[in-house]
């Protein structure tokens, strides 16, 4: 029998905000049957997964510390994706924004000074959006699918970091090894939280979903992102210009992926590596999604999302299960929240015998 | 099966009772009482919302009724789907056209029919059903290349080779042009002696004088009336539809145009797509305190002729003049600090955004006249201001200013988007479509309003395909045609047939009796 999706007359609004949290319901049930597979006890798993990495002050640190690329990414991809840019690149941003920012520290290893790091940011911001202006200008100028280029920029960033961390870049008294030097105190973002590494980066994060939420409720921009995402042709009788738009997404999104990409070389990290991030540009597509492309929500699902990195390490620890489950989760999360999203707009009905004149 | 052959013949062929229909708030039906015989042309009259679009759909299957009986040719039967409603005999011809623009006349008849028929007896069929019953049409033909009369004519045709005893037609007329509505009626009138029945659906009062012999009126889901048409007036119709003693006709003001205000100079735009219209060498003017009617059949250019006047198309800077100043370069916004307004014709999608408030969409075009932007942040208290000042006086039913644009009614949506643009107070307003699908009442509260705007010194531009609207309101009347604009003509010294002429394509109306001397 074929099944057909026929649309609801009408979404109900309190599913449409409910949906990740059922979609976090069905991930937890999914996650026992996993973990019963896997041999795990799943009641020992769970509380691994999720309880254990937040019985400590560490922990809390390291929630806010994972969540701090998660939300000040998810907060500009989540505005560009209202507009209708999908920007799927923020991964290379934030990789040219963390290369920009500690050039500067490298350059000025042997310099002290408070300016430096505020110098550093601002390269960083630079650099995230001279990487996402290459999508802009394909996109406003030739047409081109920005999913496409700014998807395949992030390879070309990727492969830039290794070549500077192999090469020009390496630590001189580093024995060899593929990293940079060690950047000094005045290239270090602050901590925040003594006895744990939460640093200043996780209040910048916070102050920019504000912000975001001020942009999207009360300023034209905002305003123009949404008639523009909604309806075009109501934007350009309005007289708002689409590749305006565009550009704004795309600098937006790549400015805060690369202040993400400094935050965490000169945060936890402190130096150049060859990786720098676990997929956080591409996890705050998730972080996006299940937030609602909302900047509550955002800020709420970064928090959800850093948590199962650091359950997947926990349960690495204590029960030896792979790395990977943390992939997992975040893929079924996702997965359940776009299926759930599916289910509230649309409803499965038998298909009837094909009838090509039958609307 | 009990009664003898002469009672079946006298025998109704549908007959409908106690159709009732409910949708989440709305009854749109209730206790509906219809008969059909055949040899009738019979009238389905009503405002929209009355609900003669639901009755249909339960006629032809894509509705199921929540209570009622269907009896067709003495039998009770229950129609689930439009594939049964069709094997039973019954036809429709929609509103909107199911046919593919890139295929042929033929291929589009084809598609519809059940697999296995012989293409070359369906030639022969199709060419007999097109002459007899007046309806021309080449079955090679592309039918992007086809007007919407002819096109129309597709779907008629497509009906009739299924030999129905039932053909339902709804609001017919609506796009085609006076010409071609009376070339439809004599097909119709041809079919009814032969012994079809026809359900007509409609609500201009002439048409149905013109062509029906009864009439069931619906109001508000109920039939208020069912009347012989021989013994009703257009007055009484009217009367009978709107259910409360209709508002005098507005007087058309005699006016004293003031200075041009928009001028449009050898207008030019390329096709922007493969099916778009070009806009070709289009020159006209607006004056202060004067309406300017376009009438024109859907898909002429309307949409890009407003388009380029608006802004949303940009054009050589002194093709578009706004009060003598050259802005074919300007865009929307700076447009409108010139005075302009406009309504596009779409309302969902293009004159608002679906799911924003009615606030958030006076916003939307309101704000640089207005100053809605109060240090760079978006005012809201002045957004609902305004926007509940538009509701009140504009009578538009909605759940408040923060309810959203797609909670309303076509209608009702069409009040508040010509509200917003009147209550901004143009100095020059373009206005397409004002009155599609929106109630009589309704109708008449846009038409003063903008018989108001134009008396308080604005000049209008009304592009519409009503031409029954154009002749009430306009001062003066051009067509549009295949992206060219006619001359211009007094409203009250042109006859609808005229009007006609220029629509077909005629340039002035001197061309256009030398053609019909020549032929």
């Amino acid at each position: 029998m074929l099944l057909k999706l026929v649309r609801r007359p009408e979404a109900s609004r309190s599913m449409v905000l409910l949906s990740p949290l059922i979609a976090l319901g069905l991930t937890l049930l999914s996650g026992i049957v996993l973990f019963m597979f896997m041999g795990a006890n799943p009641g020992q798993a769970l509380y691994a997964f999720f309880i254990e990495p937040l019985t400590s002050l560490y922990g809390w640190g390291e929630l806010g510390v994972k969540a701090t690329p998660l939300a000040l990414i998810a907060m500009a991809l989540s505005i560009g994706f209202r507009a209708g840019v999908w920007n799927i690149g923020a991964e290379g941003q934030l990789t040219l924004g963390a290369i920009c920012g500690a050039g500067i520290a490298l350059w000025l290893h042997d310099i002290e000074g408070f300016w430096i790091l505020p110098l550093m940011i601002l390269f960083s911001i630079l650099g995230g959006m001279a990487w996402a202006a290459i999508p802009a200008f394909l996109r406003t100028r030739f047409n081109a699918n920005e999913i496409l280029v700014s998807l395949m920029l992030t390879y070309v960033a990727i492969l830039l970091l290794s070549y500077l961390v192999h090469g020009p870049w390496r630590d001189p008294d580093g024995f060899n090894f593929p990293e940079s030097r060690v950047f000094n105190d005045s290239a270090t973002v602050p901590i925040i939280l003594d006895g744990t590494r939460l640093h200043f980066g996780w209040l910048l994060a916070m102050a920019a979903v504000a912000g975001a939420w001020i942009l999207m409720a009360r300023t034209l921009i905002g305003f123009q992102v949404k008639v523009i995402g909604e309806a075009p042709a109501a934007g350009r009788y309005a007289g708002f210009s689409i590749n305006r738009i565009i550009w704004f997404a795309l600098m937006l999104s790549g400015g805060a992926a690369g202040l993400a990409g400094l935050l965490e070389v000169a945060g936890p990290i402190g130096q150049l590596q060859p990786t720098i991030s676990p997929g956080y540009g591409f996890t705050a597509i998730i972080v996006a999604f299940v937030g609602r492309l909302h900047p509550v929500g955002v800020l709420l699902a970064s928090h959800l999302v850093a948590l199962s990195y650091l359950g997947g390490e926990s349960a690495q620890i204590t029960l030896n299960l792979p790395l990977a489950v943390t992939g997992v989760f975040q893929g079924m999360l996702l997965f359940f929240l776009l299926a759930s999203d599916v289910l509230i707009h649309y409803r499965i009905r038998p298909a009837a015998s094909v009838a090509v004149r039958e609307l | 099966m009990t009664g003898t052959n002469e009672e079946l013949l006298s025998d109704p062929l549908l007959k409908l009772s106690g159709m009732t229909r409910s949708f989440p708030g709305v009854l749109a039906n209730d206790d509906v009482h219809l008969t059909l015989s055949p040899r009738e042309i019979h009238a389905l009259l009503g405002e929209n919302g009355a609900g003669k679009s639901t009755l249909v759909k339960m006629i032809y299957g894509i509705l199921k009724p929540d209570a009622g009986e269907i009896t067709w040719k003495g039998q009770r039967v229950s129609i689930n789907s439009p594939a049964y409603a069709r094997r039973l005999g019954i036809a429709m011809v929609f509103q909107h056209f199911s046919l593919f623009d890139s295929l042929t006349v033929f291929e589009n008849i084809v598609l519809g029919m059940d697999i296995g028929e012989n293409s070359i007896d369906l030639r022969q069929e199709i060419a007999g059903i097109s002459q007899r019953y007046g309806l021309p049409l080449d079955p090679d033909q592309h039918v992007y290349t086809l007007s919407v009369g002819e096109r129309q004519r597709i779907e008629i045709i497509r009906c009739l080779l299924q030999n129905p005893g039932l053909l339902v037609m709804d609001e017919p007329t609506s796009v085609l042009t006076p010409q071609e509505v009376e070339k439809l009626f004599e097909t119709l009138r041809q079919l009814a002696a032969e012994g079809m029945a026809i359900l007509y659906i409609s609500h201009k009062l002439d048409e149905i004088k013109a062509l029906c012999s009864h009439a069931t009126i619906l109001r508000g889901g109920r039939v208020v009336d069912s009347v012989a048409v021989a013994h009703e007036t257009p007055h009484t119709l009217a009367a009978k539809m709107m259910g409360e003693a209709l508002a005098k006709e507005p007087e058309l003001k005699t006016h004293t145009p003031g200075e041009v205000r928009l001028s449009l100079d050898h207008l030019n735009v390329a096709s922007s797509s493969e099916f778009g219209i070009p806009l070709k060498n289009i020159s006209l003017e607006v004056r202060a305190g004067e309406i300017l009617g376009i009438a024109g059949v859907a898909g002429n250019g309307q949409d890009e002729l407003r388009m380029a006047i608006s802004g949303e198309i940009t054009v050589n800077a002194d093709q578009v003049r706004i009060d003598g100043k050259d802005c074919g370069q300007l865009k929307p916004n700076a447009r409108r600090m010139l005075g302009l307004s406009s309504v596009p014709e779409e309302r969902l999608g293009h004159g608002a955004v679906s799911s924003m408030s009615l606030s958030e969409n006076s916003f939307l075009t309101a704000f640089l006249r207005l100053g809605l932007l109060s240090g760079g942040l978006i005012n809201r208290g002045a957004c609902d201001r305004f926007t509940g000042g538009v509701i009140e006086r504009f009578r538009v039913k909605a759940n408040g200013s923060q309810a959203p644009a797609e909670s309303l009614s076509g209608g009702n949506l069409q009040k508040f988007i010509v509200g917003r643009e009147i209550r901004q107070n143009p100095e020059l307003l373009v206005v397409s479509q004002p009155t599609w699908g929106v109630d009589a009442g309704a109708a008449r509260a846009i038409h003063d309003a903008l018989r108001d705007l134009a008396a308080a010194g604005a000049a209008v531009l009304v592009i519409s395909q009503d031409l029954d609207e154009l002749m009430q309101i306009s001062d003066r009347i051009a067509a549009i045609c295949a992206g060219g604009v006619s001359a211009t003509y007094p409203a009250n010294r042109v006859t609808v047939e005229q009007i006609g002429l220029l629509m077909a394509g005629a340039q002035t109306l001197e061309n256009a009796a030398e053609a019909g001397h020549a032929a």
